[in-house]
């Protein structure tokens, strides 16, 4: 039996259905929209999870879902060494977000990543503590400047309401997903100029583990040659 | 693999310390993490195991030694002072996409001693003392002196600014050569558009106006004239056995005259040694050396590696750090120069243990 995790509500869901469902297998919720069990019509010995996207990658990591759902953000933040767990299998072309670096609109002399490093070390002097980056996704964003040798920074922890720590000053700048900038805009802030930290998309992953002839056929079936 | 075999070493070396003057201190295991954080910044975060404590707030598991046992230094200690100590550090390795086959440990013995003293020749005895204990293993003895760079830096004819920032920027490659690329050539001089955002966040107007004007003054700014650049280039690649590494160096202190008080203190640390028996022939000098270990390292450092084991950490490392021991002092008006530095009990186990 095949357990695929997908993700239980809002518009991940729907959309995760719709692609399976133009594939020819249809997902839904068994019983009320409160209930999260699920259906599988039109494939052999597939059920389905739903799960809160962000605990499909563990799921998938523990082998405990052979299948699953999620954003690339959220597979690469939460599962150190990814790659030796799970299989990154198709991307969906939908959930497309942005994890991007963005700082107060108003700062008129901050455009790219060096001018946020040369800012820091000017701020760390003035201000006695790092300049503070709130974020929930530590390990990327620590990654990604530790990359681009920025020093003088510390990471705060923010998980939710990330666009607001700045006006509340709690932080100097924010490291968070956006897919329109709406929110950052309203809040005034301005992303870097230069590429985002990363890209991110719902994506079909596999359990390594689990990538046997079940996987494969119902791969197959879906349309998609299994990576050998 | 034994944990007692390890210890074993680790009190054989520990014994050889003490016989140096050392004084046995034990640090805490948990030990508050702000301090850490404000000195070796985020990437500390990614390798150190952080805790919560309810009324202590965020702790860390110790990822060295150095840091408690300054600090221990800085609050009781009467100088000239010599410590030893053995203890587990731990560090957690964050890997990138994919786990390595073999991870390595990620709770580990370390035997250090640091010495606190305004002693010229105290970077020579601590080298010779850690060379000496580490003899019969045949390791791979590197010496760097980032003295010696910081002094080539400070002499460069360039704005406060500019070298100040290179300064701050040498522990990290990049940044330091994008920064010396830019002030190698006219700076163009750039727009700070107005725009209707109000203002928000902690930074304050003032503080965007002064580096407006420090950028502005900047643009005018003559560029760095190439040979510099380049005088720089050959500094920072000197990498040769420490007698030939040496006459190197003294060829390059007749361009870059500032660096010729490292150069000479270089020199008389090699005759110490010398004096006191070692191969100096053996030891590497690698001037860039101390921009690949800590940053607090600001003077000389070394490291022995097992020759054959590429994959590993060195056995032994250690510098001077008179800036880290200079800011932990700070509150108590007190600074010393300082230097020492940590075997790995562990990795001398697998080696076949100090005979």
């Amino acid at each position: 039996m095949i357990r695929l995790g997908v993700p239980s509500k809002g518009r991940l869901m729907e959309q995760s259905f719709d692609w399976f469902a133009a594939r020819g297998v249809r997902l839904s919720r068994a019983g009320s929209d409160r209930e999260y069990s699920g259906r599988v019509e039109g494939a052999e010995g597939v059920s389905l999870v739903l799960l809160s996207a962000g605990e499909i990658p563990r799921e998938l990591a523990a082998g405990r879902i052979q299948l699953g759902v999620t954003g690339t953000d959220l597979v690469r933040e939460k599962l150190a060494g990814w790659r030796s767990d799970v299989v990154e299998l198709v991307p969906m072309g939908f959930g497309h977000a942005d994890l991007i670096l963005a700082v107060p609109a108003c700062w008129r002399d901050c455009e790219t990543i060096d001018d946020l490093a040369a800012i820091a070390r000017d701020f760390r002097q003035a201000h006695g503590f790092r300049l503070r980056i709130a974020t929930k996704y530590h390990r990327l964003v620590r990654a990604w400047l530790s990359r681009h040798e920025v020093a003088d920074y510390q990471l705060v922890d923010s998980q939710g309401a990330t666009e607001g720590t700045v006006a509340n000053q709690t932080a100097e700048a924010v490291a968070d997903i956006t897919s329109s900038g709406e929110t950052l805009r309203a809040n005034h802030l301005r992303i870097l100029d230069g590429p985002p930290i990363l890209r991110s998309q719902a994506t079909l992953f596999a359990c390594r583990g689990a990538m046997g002839p079940e996987v494969r056929a119902f791969l197959c079936q879906l349309g998609f040659e299994p990576p050998v | 693999m034994s944990k007692s075999a390890k210890q074993a070493i680790g009190q054989q070396i520990l014994a050889l310390f003490r016989a140096a003057g050392a004084t046995e201190v034990a640090p805490d295991v948990l030990l508050p993490a702000e301090i850490l954080l404000d000195l070796y910044g985020e990437d500390i975060r990614a390798r150190a195991y952080v805790t919560q404590d309810p009324i202590r707030g965020e702790v860390m598991l110790r990822p060295d030694f150095t840091v408690p046992v300054v600090q221990m230094h800085m609050e009781n200690g009467a100088e000239p002072a010599r410590y030893c100590y053995l203890g587990e550090v731990f560090r957690k390795q964050d890997h990138g996409d994919t786990r390595p086959e073999h991870p390595r440990d990620n709770e580990y013995l370390q035997v250090g001693f640091e010495l606190f003293a305004k002693d010229t020749d105290a970077d020579a005895k601590v080298f010779a003392l850690f060379h000496n204990i580490l003899a019969p293993l045949n390791l791979q003895a590197t010496m760097g002196d980032m003295d010696l760079l910081m002094d080539a830096v400070r002499a460069l004819p360039l704005s406060q600014a500019r070298r100040s920032a290179l300064l701050h920027h040498i522990w990290r490659p990049n940044r330091f050569a994008w920064l010396l690329a830019r002030f190698s050539a006219a700076s163009p001089a750039r727009d700070f558009p107005e725009n209707a955002a109000p203002w928000t966040g902690l930074r304050n107007p003032q503080e965007m106006q002064a580096r407006i004007d420090r950028l502005q003054a900047d643009a005018a700014e003559p560029p760095l004239p190439p040979e510099w650049a380049a005088r720089l280039e050959r500094l920072f690649a000197v990498q040769a056995p420490a007698p030939q590494a040496l006459a190197q160096l003294q060829g390059i202190a007749t361009e870059i005259p500032a660096i010729a008080g490292a150069v000479a203190r270089l020199d008389h640390n090699l005759s110490l040694l010398a004096a006191r028996g070692t191969d100096i022939g053996a030891i590497r000098f690698d001037a860039s050396h101390g921009r690949r270990t800590m940053e607090y390292y600001d003077g000389m450092t070394f490291s022995f590696t097992a020759p054959g084991w590429h994959d590993w950490p060195p056995v032994a490392s250690g510098g001077r750090y008179d800036a880290l021991a200079a800011v932990l002092g700070q509150g108590r008006g007190r600074s010393i120069p300082a230097v020492g530095g940590i075997i790995r009990p562990g990795l001398i186990h697998e080696l076949g243990g100090l005979g």
